[in-house]
């Protein structure tokens, strides 16, 4: 592989999305780690735009880092009497810490050629290296996703039940929050 | 262009860290942040099979999009809830929230 | 301007990002240098309003008064105070300036000078306004200050509550013209601009518009009689100059964004053929409404923070939500006007289509203030009864007045303290 501007990209926007997601679960101060999220989620919009995906990458702006995030750190806000406590970790973290690396090792065998070379598989060399080489695409557009989104061959009904969950979702958030007991 | 294990890697140690946080740390907030990052994890994969296996169809950014739904109602609840626990036992520590264990 | 890269020899891939990064520099430099003017013409206007000369001192008019008060605001001290959270106080007011700065990239600025035509430009527009959010809860928390903690509590609260009759307003003129890409959202308006066709989800927008920037009457955020500028309490030197250029350029921009959205951008007489005509149509246009936004700023008194939250969920969300609803049925139920006659022909056939929203949304506009009134009267005669009340002693003050001030300490006495 050539080193393109866009293999360049590419690794500029990894490291902030998995620099990002180390520093959220390694932090103590809480408030540092959500904001190390933002910067993960960012680093995910930026690989999106390389994916030539903009709407996910300008909804994953809109809804997770302003939205998502913001709420996130708005409970921070109002729990910040427990700031001060310096443990992060409970004790189950060493377990947790290897059953990761293992996890993420087996992958790393599944996924890179490399590891297809160890296993004697070839699974990942079967996957397109170049998404260049694919037929002359034309992208998806916004309007492709609208239309998919509210036509009876496209996603119509998987899209009302998405509706639906978030009201039920926000409505029960609402009376879990609630403070008065008067429900 | 990258290929497309490149991002696969990315996708699947993105998935660990937030795993590891969801088994490892003590404030229920920080798990929802790590349960974010799984769920991102999640959403880079399928955007990128979408990008490199069939660019023509709309079923990765549409799944892509439904992930972004589901995220937002989950945030929303888990806030919800955490902040019931807070106001009622004035701890946001996952091992502390334990009366319902023998 | 890549091309100039690749003749002086550079490799392709790096021209482009040297032609780019110099188009980039150049066009946020140009607009980062416009508040030192607006500053001035804000200043000039408010005080017109209220009563005063405004700066008269440094130039004619005291037009370059900007400039000593930078070279002043440059050479104070940043204050780092001992317990802040540093790297989120330090980085914030650079978030800020930013996240305003990116707006500029999608602005049409004529038919053929605009930074990037994304396909998305309405929806990175949003996206990227909402980036300040994250720059004031930064600033908020950062500064370890009370007053600045309630400041970043009410940004919450605000700009996400705004976020949704913004984005519903947004919504119709893409509605309208079928695309998210501002060039296309232009070039619509060829015959009759947005305005004309949707003049209520105009006001919406500027309104919740006013509100994301945190100006008066929705100047809560910073609320310098309350809050004591709130999430900029603690700043000094250039990390506040960057905070008050944000809100100024920011500012300038809402009413920019405004003009491309529903007052037709660039277009005007010939400037299809002149780019330089669509420039001037365009500050033109800006200039007036950032004028009407000055008007609100320097007329209006700040809002109290229920009616804030009030305004926005029982009035703003509701209105823009039925008027997606009735612009869409409309727009869906109408026939495409054939569009490929001259430019009074187009005029012709658009007219029915235009002649029909305009009306359907002044009707809209028109119920709807006619709720607000009768909600208005009823809730004065029974404030009025209250009063009345009280003032014969027969009911306790403590039941009536406190509504006001109970929903201010709501969030300080939610988080626990």
């Amino acid at each position: 592989m050539e080193l393109t501007w866009q293999a360049i990209a590419f690794f500029i926007f990894s490291a902030l999305t998995l620099g990002g997601g180390f520093a959220v679960v390694t932090q103590r101060n809480i408030f540092h780690a959500a904001l190390f999220l933002m910067l993960s989620l960012f680093g995910t919009a930026g690989l999106f735009v390389l994916l030539i995906a903009p709407f996910l990458a300008a909804v994953q702006v809109l809804v997770y880092i302003g939205a998502i995030a913001i709420l996130v750190l708005f409970a921070i806000m109002l729990t910040r009497r427990l700031m001060g406590l310096t443990i992060s970790l409970n004790q189950q973290w060493p377990a947790a810490a290897l059953a990761m690396l293992v996890l993420f090792g087996v992958l790393l065998l599944v996924l890179t050629p490399v590891g297809d070379d160890i296993l004697g598989q070839n699974w990942s060399a079967n996957l397109p290296t170049d998404g260049d080489t694919a037929p002359e695409v034309t992208y998806i557009t916004v309007r492709e996703i609208g239309v998919a989104f509210s036509t009876q061959n496209g996603f119509v009904l998987p899209f009302e039940i998405v509706s639906l969950l978030l009201t039920s979702a926000l409505i029960g958030a609402i009376v879990v929050a609630r403070e008065d007991e008067a429900i | 262009m990258v290929p497309l294990w490149m991002y696969l890697v990315v996708s699947a140690a993105l998935f660990c860290i937030g795993a590891f946080g969801v088994l490892a740390r003590r404030n229920a907030i920080a798990i929802l942040l790590s349960i974010e990052l799984m769920l991102n994890a999640a959403n880079i994969n399928l955007v990128a099979f979408w990008r490199y296996m069939n660019p023509t169809v709309i079923n990765g950014q549409v799944f892509a999009a439904f992930v972004f739904a589901v995220a937002a109602a989950e945030a929303a609840v888990g806030v919800a809830l955490i902040l019931s626990i807070y106001r009622n036992r004035q701890t946001v520590m996952v091992e502390d929230v334990n009366i319902l264990k023998w | 301007m890549v091309g100039i890269f690749e003749d002086l020899g550079f490799e392709a891939g790096l021209a482009a990002v040297l032609g780019n990064l110099v188009g980039v520099v150049v066009l946020a430099t140009v607009f980062l240098l416009l508040p030192i003017f607006t500053i001035w013409v804000e200043r000039k206007v408010a005080a017109r309003f209220q009563n005063r000369i405004g700066p008269n001192r440094v130039g004619p008019y005291g037009i370059l008064q900007s400039f000593p008060d930078v070279v002043k605001l440059l050479g104070k001290e940043l204050i780092l105070p001992r317990n802040v959270d540093k790297i989120p106080y330090l980085l914030s007011p650079i978030i800020m300036v930013a996240a305003v700065v990116l707006i500029v990239a999608v602005i049409p600025l004529a038919p053929t000078i605009i930074g990037t035509d994304l396909s998305i430009g309405a929806l990175y527009f949003v996206s990227v306004g909402s980036l300040t959010t994250i720059a004031i809860v930064m600033a908020g928390w950062g500064s370890n200050n009370k007053y600045a903690l309630l400041g970043a509590f009410r940004t919450v609260a605000q700009l996400i509550s705004y976020e949704i009759p913004l984005v519903f307003s947004l919504l119709i003129p893409i509605l309208l013209v079928g695309s998210l890409s501002m060039q296309t959202i232009v070039e619509f308006q060829d015959t009759y601009w947005i305005i004309f066709y949707v003049p209520t989800a105009a006001v919406i927008f500027l309104v919740s518009n006013i509100a994301e920037i945190g100006r008066a009457p929705f100047d809560l955020i910073e609320a310098e009689s309350e809050l004591i500028a709130g999430y900029m309490i603690e700043y000094s030197g250039m990390a506040f100059a960057m905070f008050y250029l944000a809100e100024f350029l920011h500012a300038f921009l809402v009413a920019v964004i405004f003009s491309v959205l529903f007052l037709g951008g660039w277009q005007g007489p010939l400037a299809q053929d002149v780019p330089v005509l669509g420039i001037a149509y365009l500050t033109i246009k800006s200039f007036i409404v950032y004028f009407a936004m000055l008007w609100v700023r320097m007329t209006l008194p700040r809002f109290r923070i229920d009616h804030l939250m009030a305004f926005n969920w029982k009035f703003l969300v509701p209105v823009s939500i039925v008027h997606v609803l009735v612009t869409a049925g409309i727009w869906s139920a109408l026939p495409e006007p054939d569009l490929s006659g001259g430019w009074f022909a187009r005029l012709g056939e658009e007219f029915p289509r235009m002649a029909l929203n305009l009306v359907a949304s002044v009707v809209i506009a028109v119920v709807s203030l006619r709720l607000l009134r009768q909600y208005a009267e009823q809730e004065r005669q029974r404030l009025s009864e209250v009063t009345a009340m009280v003032e014969h002693k027969q009911y306790p003050l403590a039941t009536t007045g406190q509504g006001a001030q109970s929903n201010v300490i709501v969030v300080g006495t939610g988080s626990g303290d």
